[in-house]
């Protein structure tokens, strides 16, 4: 028990020496939430819309008026000329283009129907579709008001969006930014902490002292246990009271599976430090074998279910995709044990499977 | 185990790799006090044989005493009885001369007051008093160096297994080392240790050289350059290591 506090003593001497890494440590958790938090967002606000008007009425303006008021959009230029867009677009400030006909409001009345022109900048497929539907929805709007007669055979939809009333993408990341850290933390920390000795020679004395290796290994893994719930604390204050994303479910079991999670992790740096030879290569494996997949394949970039079956499969090993999918249910759905049982079980399988495979790796190299 | 003063026993010892046979059935006994020199180009298997007595490694075949335990089956006594220093420079360069000292007291199990009596008589015999929360990446080599090897004694160890250890180490820093060498010897701890250099195998008490993984020669530096008629034990070296067949 002496020898346990005495190398830990050593190993958090290691890490608060080293101020550098200690404030990549600390700080990541806080810039990646803040940066997820306030500079990126799926929501595409403040989009500039030129509009093409020759009919100028009553019809029309309520539709500008409206375009122009949502968060949305922002009215910048009135064209006066079709051959006007074109050189609009290129201009490269407007993505989206509002085409009134002539004598819109009579066609409406008269004929009950009017047509208008959406045109919107594709070049980024994703911000075309996503202005296009919100254009799509606030006239849609404006064509409800106008029925709000006694007309007959109109189907009124009306969508509820569960867990995430408001769409706040907050509500996405706050997991996949908790695995990410995670991982960072644990396995590359780790693997690194642990290959570090190697590379100086000083790990051939510390086998040759009356250290058992399972006692190096834990010596090694507590400190950034620690670290990693210090982290965990630090993402959940900020994402509760910075970003006011509710946590749902139970606290404690929350910080259950996550220290189910630091363990895998954990395991996952031991196994790397087995096989690399120094410092950068863990690095480098650590980065290519986790990060990567763990930022296409937990769900949080890309929706797994949308992927081709053969990633699919893949997605299974990542240990991440099962956390996220553990966060996601107690964080924002706040369900219980009864609902992850299956993923948390999945989690602590890996785990025995890392730990045992590094365990037998670490013991051949001694032998 | 015949003689009580015998310390350090192989005895066919033999260890392979796949089909590599790095240590090939080497037998030898070292004297408790002795110095004892274990030499041998690259690649022919002087660390090799060290690890197994260290119990880092376990022997293929043949058997080895090591302060009286068997290397196979009580290595955990056989590392309580031995200090190491390695090859490379083994103590944390982020750490201070100091926190060193209380680390490698600790891991051997020394309470707080020995581990402090202790520190002050090497920062004494070193001159580092004044160094002591210094940190070892900012000390001189040869006081590295030198501060390695208190560490290896610093449990007072019957034994201390030295794996080259005066590696890029200018020579007055080297002539110094033996003599903590010495003193060591004269206080009863017993030395093994591993060297390129041919001036320092005249140092030891009895050397042994070692060529493709066997035992070629061994005995006291004298008897050694007697029978190889040579004047230097650089040439007894350069003779027997002229007839190895595998390089590194």
């Amino acid at each position: 028990m002496k020898q346990l506090f005495t190398f830990i003593g050593k190993e958090w001497t290691h890490i608060w020496r080293d101020r550098r890494t200690l404030l990549i440590l600390f700080g990541m958790p806080l810039v990646q939430m803040l940066i997820f938090g306030f500079a990126l967002s799926t929501e595409v606000k403040n989009s500039k819309v030129a509009i093409l008007d020759p009919s100028k009425d009553v019809a029309t303006r309520a539709i500008i008026q409206r375009i122009d008021a949502s968060k949305y959009f922002d009215v910048t230029d009135i064209l006066r000329a079709p051959q006007q867009i074109e050189p609009t677009f290129k201009r490269g400030q407007i993505k989206l283009v509002i085409v009134f006909p002539e004598q819109f409001r009579e066609m409406l009345l008269h004929t009950n129907k009017a047509q208008l022109q959406i045109i919107a900048d594709a070049s980024d497929p994703n911000i075309g579709t996503t202005i296009t539907n919100y254009a799509n929805a606030i006239i849609r709007d404006y064509q409800q008001e106008l029925q709000s007669g006694p007309l007959p055979y109109t189907i009124n939809i009306q969508t509820r969006m569960l867990y995430n009333p408001q769409l706040e993408s907050a509500y996405n990341f706050v997991p996949g930014v908790m695995s990410m850290i995670l991982l960072l933390v644990c396995t590359m920390m780790t693997s690194i902490a642990i290959v570090r000795e190697k590379e100086m020679g000083t790990m051939e004395v510390l086998l040759a002292s009356p250290l058992r290796p399972a006692l190096i290994i834990i010596s090694k893994a507590i400190p950034y246990l620690l670290l990693s719930i210090i982290n965990i604390s630090t993402i959940l204050l900020l994402s509760y009271y910075v970003l006011e994303v509710p946590i749902k479910g139970s606290l404690p079991l929350l910080l259950a599976v996550s220290i189910l999670f630091i363990i895998t992790a954990l395991s996952l740096g031991l196994l790397i430090s087995t096989v690399a030879a120094n410092q950068q290569i863990a690095m480098f494996i650590s980065l290519i074998s986790m990060f990567l997949p763990t930022l296409m394949f937990s769900g949080f970039m890309f929706p797994i279910e949308n992927m081709p079956v053969p990633l699919q499969v893949i997605s299974n090993i990542v240990p991440a995709k099962w956390y996220y999918l553990i966060v996601k249910s107690i964080m924002i759905k706040g369900l219980g044990i009864s609902a992850i049982w299956r993923e948390v079980l999945i989690l602590t399988g890996m785990s025995f499977f890392l730990l045992a495979l590094s365990t037998k790796k670490f013991k051949i190299r001694l032998a | 185990m015949s003689q009580p003063n015998i310390i350090i026993t192989a005895r066919n010892l033999t260890r392979k790799f796949g089909d590599f046979t790095a240590v090939d059935n080497i037998t030898f006994e070292v004297q408790k006090g002795e110095i004892f020199g274990f030499l041998g180009a690259n690649g022919a298997g002087k660390t090799t044989a060290m690890r197994m007595l260290c119990g880092l490694l376990k022997p293929t075949g043949g058997e080895a005493y090591v302060a009286g335990f068997d290397v196979k089956r009580h290595s955990e006594n056989i590392k309580r009885n031995i200090g190491y220093m390695s090859q490379r420079f083994s103590l944390y360069e982020d750490l201070t001369v100091k926190e060193n000292m209380r680390f490698y007291g600790g891991i051997y199990g020394m309470s707080i007051n020995a581990i402090k009596e202790k520190t002050a008589l090497v920062a004494e015999a070193l001159h580092l008093k004044n160094e002591q929360n210094t940190l070892v990446q900012d000390l001189p080599l040869g006081w590295k160096q030198k501060l390695a090897f208190s560490v290896a004694m610093f449990h007072n160890p019957p034994i201390v297994f030295l794996d080259e250890p005066t590696g890029g180490v200018d020579p007055i820093t080297r002539r110094e080392f033996w003599e903590m060498i010495y003193n060591a010897a004269h206080a009863g701890t017993t030395l093994f240790v591993t060297t390129h250099y041919m001036d320092e195998a005249e140092y030891c008490n009895r050397v042994s050289i070692m060529v493709d993984g066997r035992i070629a020669a061994m005995g006291t530096p004298q008897q050694l350059k007697e029978t190889n008629q040579a004047a230097s034990m650089e040439e007894v070296f350069i003779e027997l290591a002229r007839r190895a067949v595998r390089s590194e």
